[in-house]
């Protein structure tokens, strides 16, 4: 059992609770990696919504493939199809839906704190997809998972996360989930790009991603957020590139056992050059694959499941 | 109709009273303040022990919608409002639709203010056309037609050229230039206190430095022009230092809080994401609301104001960054300041009554209300034992979005009287 009704954000989770869906995930593996029918019969005649206002691929296929994975009934709906592009009301829209007896919903929104008001209006379980400039929670478990199957612990190992710390709720969600599990994180970017509170996070934070390379375990690097710039600050791609861009003549200054990771979409030649993305130390894909697996911990968790009790 | 009020605890600063009298009111105005008054026939006594008489109270920035948005408030809805709270005059910010930029628009106000019946309107009209910070509105003509201040509340004058013809062209009247302060180049997408609060609930932050940057410009203006200045909703620590250095110099610069800024601070903005925290200017830090206290505490605010901004349901009930900015406050802000102020001693019944009575007539160039024989009688009474619960079912108010639902509170005026009639009688508004 989780000591959260729902998946909002990371700073509510203990490191118990990271711990439970990391091993479930590990479990589920076996259902998702290892065979040829990729299913479970672990929500079966559950009602999952994925409601995603905004544009998402990766996300929502996750989702989606977890969702079958684990055998339950999903209903994809958002974008131009939803009724809250004609204007109607969140909470309308949730308790509408909530009518029909759903047991869950998958949001993704444009706005922070959309998840949270949609706990307001259903007793569903509710799972943030991502909200706004806010939190992701569950990219940063997938993100756990990759850097944990790795190294085999998370406790004591240094991330860098560079970029567009500001506008990212990658960033606000992996920094306290890493620092929950013993990590020690470090915020690399411009001063423009630095969160408004630094001092909140708990974390260092420096301009100069040369400085840091050689010491740290995982360099994580981020979207520069392109559709949330609304005032460009920084001047050009290419200066990004050169002063943050992760290139292999950094790579080569990198630790021997250190890895490479990214939420996607890469914006390639800008943070993260192409042939950086796709060498050995880059994990980019496992985080993808890893995805559907702690997506499936998470869902079979909060719908009651026990972290002991699969039969994969 | 007169009515005699037996043994009200009467605090007038003005005056130098604070003492327990007899006060009759007949017409319009205060016949006589004394002990042991007896009732002339036909006048109605009421019984005042335990309560205290002041000064009509004055709420010198609300916002009644009217014309324009009457499904949030009407000038009828905002004046039972008013009377709820304890008010006998209320200055009515100039964002409307249309904006209340001509003397037409004045005169509407006024004439639907007394359709009401209740408090005394007095309408504050726009600096600029359309409160677009592009061309002078027609100031004269509203002065004429009984505008009592000039704003384009709601938004910044974003040109200092523009605001310094505005502070310039209003200083041949004797009226004040108010300024809200934001620099909008800082403060767009803005939706809360930029620091812990706007990482913490991951949105864009409304930086304490796009307020203080134009107060710091418009008291300039005012050196410049002579213009008297009077900075709206002052919401941080320094913005206030640079209202006392103004104020230490003798330039003609006056300020104004509200409750939410003195008694709320972004510690109050949980993941719940509370729409009806949702401020402009924003809560800021716990600091600056301690300092915006001592301020009151020590004179350098001079006004308590509510910045009334009533919002219908569905405007305030969705997500953080679209809803709209504002709390509703008339008929909280006496009850809080009584509760949070006056009962921990914190301020003396005098010194409230300079906030909320004395200061704004002051600023708004409206005649003094002193509690002495000729004096127009508007007046408040207040109960300072009287608890009050805060819900939605409390308020007369239209809207229902305060930041204070659930709030229990101690005191609450009891009676109002404007023009010697009586328009709040034990708590219940008349009519």
């Amino acid at each position: 059992m989780l000591s959260v009704k729902n998946l909002i954000d990371t700073y509510s989770l203990t490191a118990d609770d990271i711990t439970q869906i990391l091993d479930t995930a590990a479990a589920f593996e076996s259902v998702n990696n290892g065979r040829v029918i990729k299913k479970v019969p672990a929500l079966r005649g559950r009602t999952i919504v994925n409601l995603f206002l905004e544009p998402s691929t990766r996300t929502k296929s996750s989702f989606e493939l977890a969702e079958k994975r684990l055998s339950a009934d999903s209903l994809s709906m958002g974008g131009s199809t939803s009724s809250v592009v004609k204007g109607e009301s969140l909470a309308d829209t949730i308790q509408t839906i909530d009518a029909m007896n759903v047991d869950m919903f998958i949001c993704r929104a444009r706005l922070a704190g959309t998840p949270q008001k949609i706990t307001e209006n259903t007793d569903a379980v509710v799972i943030n997809a991502g909200d706004g400039k806010h939190q992701h929670p569950t990219q940063a478990m997938l993100d756990l998972y990759t850097i944990r199957k790795h190294f085999g612990h998370l406790d004591g190992l240094k991330v860098a996360i560079v970029g567009d710390l500001a506008h990212s709720r990658v960033c606000g969600s992996l920094a306290p989930a890493l620092k929950t599990m013993g990590a020690e994180v470090t915020l690399v970017g411009p001063p423009t790009f630095q969160v408004d509170d630094p001092d909140w996070f708990g974390c260092p934070q420096t301009w100069s991603l040369d400085e840091v390379i050689d010491s740290v375990d995982v360099v994580y690097m981020l979207r520069v957020q392109l559709e949330r710039m609304e005032g460009a600050t920084i001047p050009s791609r290419r200066e990004y590139n050169r002063l943050y861009g992760l290139d292999m003549k950094r790579v080569s200054r990198m630790k021997d056992n250190a890895i490479i990771c990214h939420p996607g979409p890469m914006n390639r030649g800008m943070e993260i050059n192409a042939d950086v993305a796709d060498c050995a130390r880059s994990r980019i894909l496992d985080q993808v694959n890893a995805g559907v697996l702690t997506r499936m911990a998470e869902m079979y968790l909060l719908l009651g499941g026990e972290n002991n009790g699969i039969s994969a | 109709m007169a009515f005699l009020l037996k043994g009200a605890h009467a605090v007038d600063p003005q005056i130098g009273l604070d003492e327990v009298v007899d006060v009759l009111l007949d017409g319009k105005e205060i016949v006589e303040v004394g002990h042991g008054l007896e009732a002339p026939e036909g006048a109605e006594v009421i019984d005042a022990a335990g309560k205290y008489l002041v000064p009509g109270l004055v709420d010198m920035h609300v916002h009644f919608r009217d014309p324009g948005f009457e499904y949030k408030e009407t000038i009828e809805t905002g004046s039972r409002a008013a009377t709820h709270g304890g008010f006998t005059d209320v200055a009515t910010m100039p964002n409307t639709d249309p904006v209340t930029d001509t003397g037409t628009g004045i005169r509407y106000q006024i004439d639907r203010g007394r359709a009401a019946g209740l408090c005394h309107i007095r309408p504050i009209g726009a600096l600029t056309r359309g409160e677009k910070g592009e061309a002078l509105a027609e100031i004269g003509d509203m002065v004429l037609e009984g505008a009592c201040a000039f704003s384009d509340d709601g938004h910044g004058v974003q040109g200092a050229g523009m605001m310094r013809t505005c502070m310039g062209y209003v200083s041949q009247f004797d009226r004040v230039a108010i300024a809200h302060c934001e620099d909008e180049s800082l403060t767009a997408h803005g939706v809360i206190n930029e620091g812990k609060a706007s990482t913490r609930l991951g949105m864009f932050g409304w930086p304490a430095l796009g307020e203080e940057l134009e107060i710091y410009r418009d008291i300039e203006l005012c050196r410049l022009t002579g213009c008297p200045l009077h900075i709206a909703h002052i919401s941080t620590e320094k913005g206030l230092d640079l209202v006392r250095a103004a104020k230490a110099e003798g330039l003609p610069v006056t300020c104004e809080v509200t409750p939410h800024h003195l008694f709320l601070n972004e510690d109050d903005i949980d993941s719940t994401y509370n729409t009806n925290l949702k401020m402009n200017p924003p809560l800021r830090l716990k600091s600056d609301m301690l300092a915006l206290r001592k301020g009151i505490v020590d004179g350098s605010i001079d006004c308590l104001v509510t910045d009334h901004a009533p919002h219908a349901q569905h405007e305030k009930d969705c997500e953080w960054e679209i809803a709209f900015f504002g709390t509703i406050g008339l008929e909280t802000s006496l009850p809080l300041m009584l509760t949070n102020m006056v009962r921990t001693r914190e301020i003396s019944w005098s010194r409230l009554v300079e906030v909320m009575a004395v200061n704004p007539r002051r600023v708004l160039r409206l005649a003094d209300v002193k509690i002495e024989k000729g004096s127009k009688a508007d007046l408040t009474l207040i109960d300072p034992e009287k608890e009050i619960t805060v819900t939605e079912d409390y308020f007369e108010s239209k809207s229902k979005n305060s930041a204070f639902l659930g709030d229990t509170l101690m005191g609450v005026a009891s009676d109002v009287f404007v023009d010697g009639k009586r328009t709040l009688a034990n708590g219940v508004v008349a009519q």
